[in-house]
């Protein structure tokens, strides 16, 4: 085995689309997607996995794109935010909401925190207000005060309910 | 919202840029890039107050790649400018707080640069250091000017002296607050490109693109036209992105200069927790003489803020601190004592609120102390006390709007269901290890410049409207997430009758829009968004009265005359200047008149709970009544009345500034907690509306409003709940637990 | 990011054996890299002193949780989220499933592995206390075969471990128990979520007719490491419960648990809390004694 520290390829699917990237092994998810995929959607608020704005979905998962080294990311499929929006452009309902309800102001923590609402539906399509802030208690935002963020993503289960065809969001 | 809208002002229109933002299409400085780019770092002071003796390069590094910057580089003046110019961009000789920039470093590679960062020795010899407002006061050393006093006021009102005697009661009390960060999610980021010939541009996250300009011009010694400020997307602000950009973008800009090479510097999380400004701590001590009903008699006032190792913004801090330090209360006697000092931490600055939330937790905890100790009740005493209509206020400011205080509070009272909580909390608390309790805080906050302040800034709005009838708002306003751009869109498009789509915003570029002031202190839409309003209205008036458009106009026959208008005169374009009400007077030697235009009027109603195993404390429900004027858009007034919440009981209960030698040590989201998801409340927000003449459609000022109450309604509450009187924020479980332990 | 990455090594390994391989030749070149919940947060501060790692996170052989009639065994990468969703730890060893919803937020418990949160050896990690006081094992591999130690055991200072250079936490051995056991878990942390604990207290007990059959009791964040207080629950076991103890217990307490003043929190307060929570656990026995009064 060669142990010299040299960038290694990694290959991905990032948004559908499969791609091999050169990176040094702990060279941060983060700055690949952002510096040479150019997927700015996705931002650094704190590099110390807490504040959750380099949010993605990592083979399913949300996960920190900052705590990830790109030695762990061969063959992964990722979803970033430039990734979630319908075919035709529209905004998902997750999106819609957000913008709808004022769940975005600053709007930089919205990327991360619409995918991790995104991701909470899908695991737990009718969540209870208090399953909604544990679900999204690993995304912090200041300005919001979190209420409007809570009314969109509520708004979103109720429109599901009334709404029996199959949506993305 | 497709067809004009006469009733535009007061919906919820949807957020102009929030298509932008939920699709991560919108640009932070730091998703943008020049080609041939360097970034940029800070070298920075290790200690509080030293003189520097050398400087050197050490490691294996190619140092001669590598761009450097100190003061000797400055084209122009060494100093911010601002207020007193004593903030130098690059410290030379002598470091007056911990994290002062030093040196600037440039390379291509960031980790290379990192490495360089780290490989620069600093010798520096120590000098005795101020590191609390108590010393500086005491004079423990001499490090700011002869008395460590950036600035003081003092504001008469009636006789103080001759009132204690005839008093009843005299009550005395003595509050503190705490440094907060910001902790805007964006950090601090700018890009400069700088070069002789075609002088400095810089792009970056701020909220007062005009006062990074004046810092830049001098720092060059540049004309005007050759500085261009350009604001991007920002990630949240608060008061932090007010001064603190003129500086990273002096930075930014000086290594562009000596490398020729577009520079970008971004700080990291722990950088700008470390090195930028928070808000001023603060120490209140109040003096209360009350008649034998419950009248006040006198109060005296003593605020003094740490500003920090210099001036900035702390003259107006203070400025507004004092002005709201008594209140929304009428007192014949008044005096009010006030100085910022300072010390040698990193400058404190501007925050939400801006010394009006130190200033208003201490008056208001020390009136739950009053009415406890003359027998009455917390809402009994307000109630005597409240300022109305024809009263004046301790700047002998004579109310002239409607308010009814007695009635807010009433309403808040009742929303929050405060009576029924107090009855039944008192019983519930005696055999429970869970402690219940209501507390409320009734407040103002003036908006707008304080006294003569917006006469100064003279601001200006421009409006222009395409041959094709597409109309853009010309200003320096940022949108910072508070929602200027959703605003000022609704306001020109009822004033023009036309449908919110066809106003779009001009992106804040000091080389495109005219200077409409800063973006802070409430202005944004009573000042700036009347102007927006009027400079419609004289562009509906052009149109009317060139006679290409008639009253009553459809949107088509608004583009129809736009093009009409380019095709024979040429642009189309309003502007509006501010003018100040009428009968409005301030005289700022004596601090003596009309503070501000308007003033908002709030009184919000805490629920919390102590566990008395943990001494953890919770806000559990929150009521935030307030009276703002004329709502624009009434979900984003909501939006930021919940922040402005949440940050307060962040302030309150889990934000604490951790110094050591005048350095912040738990600059790190991790130890540094701000309010998750899952620990803010529910928050109930109501407006009263009581339009304000000289405001767009009736509005008032609304962003700073929110930060000023929760503090002080949450710790009357833990009061009601542990009978412990606390006077500190942040109220850290630590600091409860000793409380508790000193009472048993 | 204040690292310098080019000077960072992190490579994967095909299987075990070859990390353990690795592991065995050069010893104290190369450390495992799990997650990277915690290693990344270092690196991202320029305080990541060691450069050389193995990336482990895809070692099958590690992943996944057992159960038998006696054991649950939980392999060292487990994540916080798997150990949360599994049905026998929500049902017998609910402090561990708890600890691991506290810990972090979502975007974490899907990277931060159990063993992870051991070995990375933080007084204040969320599981080691629930695992202490579930009596848990280690299984440690390396080249030379596999051993099996009590967790009570592997912390010895801070930072120090029963663990060789050469070797590996594999697994984690929860013992099940056929009596129903009081449990007590409680982190305390002033936020709600995403806390790192001040103070973090884990215990189970086995009180039958108001006799303190068997007591388990472990803390984080009060000493160098996740401490097991053996002392006392010896002062407790064998004993009626009765008020008066509830004072001499807290004693003992304080006499076992050392706390310091950092950035968080203060000794005294560590020390109180500590105290108020034992109160509390042992207050629950008369309430509560078949349900686990754990508080969420």
């Amino acid at each position: 085995m060669d142990y010299s520290i040299t960038p290694i390829a990694v290959s991905l699917t990032v948004n559908g689309q499969s791609q091999t990237v050169e990176a040094f092994p702990m060279e941060r998810l983060l700055d690949v997607l952002r510096e040479q995929l150019r997927l700015t959607g996705v931002k650094e608020g704190c590099g110390e996995g807490e504040c959750g704005a380099c949010t993605v979905v990592f083979n399913g998962e949300i996960v920190n794109s900052c705590l990830i080294p790109m030695a762990q990311v061969d063959g992964a499929e990722i979803t970033t935010i430039e990734g979630v929006a319908l075919a035709d452009g529209q905004l998902n309902r997750v999106q819609q909401a957000f913008v709808e309800f004022g769940g975005a102001q600053c709007g930089i923590c919205t990327p991360g925190m619409v995918l991790a609402a995104m991701n909470l539906l899908e695991r737990n399509p009718h969540p209870s207000e208090s399953e909604i802030r544990d679900g999204l208690a690993g995304n912090l935002c200041r300005c919001t005060g979190y209420m409007k963020i809570f009314e969109a993503v509520l708004h979103v289960c109720e429109s599901r309910k009334e709404d029996t065809l199959p949506n993305s969001g | 919202m497709n067809d004009a809208d006469k009733n535009l002002m007061g919906a919820s229109a949807p957020r102009k840029e929030g298509r932008k933002k939920v699709t991560g299409a919108a640009l932070y400085i730091d998703d943008i890039s020049f080609p041939g780019m360097l970034y940029g770092v800070t070298v920075r002071s290790p200690l509080a107050r030293g003189r520097v003796n050398n400087i050197s390069f050490t490691g294996d590094l190619p140092w001669d790649e590598i761009t450097k910057v100190t003061a000797e580089d400055i084209p122009g003046e060494n100093y911010v400018a601002l207020i007193l110019n004593d903030q130098p961009y690059l410290a030379k000789d002598i470091v007056n707080h911990p994290e002062e920039p030093l040196l600037l470093l440039a390379h291509e590679n960031k980790y290379l640069l990192e490495k360089a960062r780290r490989s620069v020795r600093i010798e520096i010899e120590e000098l005795p250091a101020v590191l609390n407002l108590e010393d500086s006061l005491n004079r423990k050393h001499v490090i700011w000017g002869s008395d460590n006093v950036f600035k003081s006021f003092l504001v008469n009102k009636g006789d103080v002296d001759q009132a204690w005697s005839r008093a009843a009661f005299v009550i005395e009390g003595t509050y503190e607050t705490g440094a907060q960060e910001q902790l805007y999610i964006e950090n601090n980021g700018v890009i400069a490109v700088a070069n002789e010939r075609d002088g400095v541009t810089v792009w970056g996250s701020m909220q007062c693109p005009y006062y990074v300009h004046k810092a830049l011009v001098k720092l060059f010694n540049l004309p005007e036209e050759k500085v261009r400020v350009i604001q991007t997307e920002t990630g949240g602000g608060f008061g932090g992105k007010e001064e603190y950009p003129s500086l990273i973008a002096g930075h930014a800009a000086l290594l562009a200069w000596k490398s020729g090479r577009p520079v970008k510097v971004i700080y990291d999380r722990a950088e700008d927790m470390v090195a930028t400004t928070k808000r001023h701590p603060s120490r209140t001590q109040h003096r209360t003489a009350v008649d034998a009903n419950g009248k006040l008699l006198a109060m005296e006032i003593g605020f003094v803020i740490d500003g920090g190792a210099y001036c900035t913004l702390s003259p107006v801090v203070l400025s507004r601190g004092t002005i709201h330090a008594a209140g929304p209360y009428y007192s014949p006697n008044v005096r009010i004592r006030s100085s910022a000092v300072a010390t040698n931490t990193p400058p404190q600055g501007a925050f939400r609120g801006f010394g009006a939330p130190q200033s208003i937790f201490a008056l208001e905890r020390h009136f739950d102390r009053v009415a406890k100790t003359i027998g009455l009740s917390p809402e009994e005493f307000r109630r005597r006390n409240f300022i109305r209509r024809g009263e004046t206020t301790a700047t002998n400011q004579v109310i002239q709007e409607e308010v009814d205080l007695s009635a807010l509070l009433d309403r808040a009272l009742n929303l929050s269901n405060y009576y029924e909580k107090r009855e039944r909390f008192e019983k519930e608390n005696s055999h429970s290890k869970i402690k219940k309790g209501v507390g409320f805080a009734s407040f103002m906050h003036g908006a707008g410049f304080t006294g003569s302040g917006e006469v100064y800034l003279a601001s200006v709005v421009g409006l222009e409207a395409s041959a094709d009838g597409l109309v853009r708002v010309l200003s320096a306003s940022t949108e910072i997430g508070q929602g200027t751009n959703t605003i000022f869109c609704q306001i020109a498009a009822e004033t023009l009758d036309l449908p919110y789509e066809s106003i779009e915003i001009t992106q804040p570029d000091t080389s495109v829009v005219p200077n409409s002031g800063p973006t802070v202190a409430s202005r944004t839409c009573m000042i700036v968004g009347k102007l927006v309003e009027s400079a419609a209205l004289s562009l509906k008036q052009t149109l009317i009265g060139s006679g290409l458009l008639r009253e009553g106009y459809s949107p088509a026959e608004f583009k129809q005359a736009c093009a009409d208008f380019h095709k024979r005169f040429g642009p189309l374009r309003a502007t509006s200047k501010y003018q100040p009400p009428e009968n409005v007077f301030w005289d700022d030697e004596k601090y003596q008149g009309d503070a501000y235009g308007a003033y908002a009027w709030a009184v919000y109603v805490a629920e919390v709970s102590v566990d008395m195993y943990t001494y953890e404390a919770r806000v559990e429900d929150f009521v935030a009544l307030q009276e703002v004027g004329k709502v624009i858009n009434p979900v984003l007034a909501a939006g930021q009345i919940e922040g402005g919440v949440a940050q307060a009981i962040g302030f309150t209960l889990f934000e604490n500034v951790v110094w050591q030698d005048g350095r912040m040590v738990n600059n790190q989201m991790t130890n540094y907690i701000i309010p998750t998801a899952a620990d803010i409340p529910p928050i109930h927000v109501y407006f009263e509306e009581n339009p304000y003449p000289f405001g767009p459609a009736g509005a008032k000022g609304i962003g700073e409003l929110p930060m000023d109450g929760g503090a002080p309604a949450i710790l009357n509450a833990i009061e009601n709940a542990t009978g412990i009187s606390f006077t500190q924020v942040p109220l850290m479980p630590e600091m409860l637990m000793n409380g508790l332990g000193r009472s048993e | 990011m204040r690292a310098f990455i080019p000077g960072y090594q992190l490579i994967t390994p095909e299987s075990l054996d070859q990390a353990l391989t690795l592991l065995a030749q050069e010893p104290g070149r190369w450390k495992p890299f799990a997650g990277g919940t915690d290693l990344m947060v270092l690196l991202e501060a320029g305080k990541l002193q060691h450069k050389n790692y193995v990336n482990i996170w895809s070692v099958q052989e590690l992943h996944g949780i057992s159960v038998t009639d006696s054991t649950v065994k939980i392999g060292a990468l487990t994540t916080y989220s798997e150990i949360q969703a599994h049905p026998v730890l929500q049902l017998e060893f609910r402090m561990l499933c708890i600890a691991a919803s506290e810990t972090g937020g979502l975007a974490i418990q899907n990277r931060g592995t159990i063993g992870g949160n051991i070995v990375n050896a933080s007084p204040a990690a969320d599981s080691p206390p629930a695992l202490l006081a579930y009596d848990a094992q280690l299984e440690l591999v390396s080249t030379k075969g596999g051993r099996r130690i009590p967790y009570s055991e592997f912390h010895r200072g801070y930072k120090e471990m029963d663990l060789g250079e050469d070797e590996l936490l594999a697994s984690i051995y929860l013992p099940r128990s056929d009596t129903k056991l009081i449990q007590y878990y409680r982190k305390v942390g002033t936020r709600k979520a995403q806390a790192i604990s001040k103070v973090c207290f884990a215990a189970v007990a086995d009180v039958r007719d108001s006799t303190i059959e068997t007591v388990r009791i472990a803390l984080g964040s009060v000493a160098p490491i996740p401490l097991r207080c053996k002392a006392t629950e010896s002062f407790l076991e064998g004993k009626l419960i009765r008020e008066s103890f509830i004072e001499l217990a807290q004693s003992e307490l304080g006499r076992e648990i050392a706390p310091i003043t950092d950035v968080r929190s203060t000794k005294e307060y560590r020390l109180q809390v500590s105290q108020n929570l034992l109160e509390e656990f042992l207050r629950s026995f008369n309430t509560l004694r078949y349900e686990s009064p754990i508080s969420l």
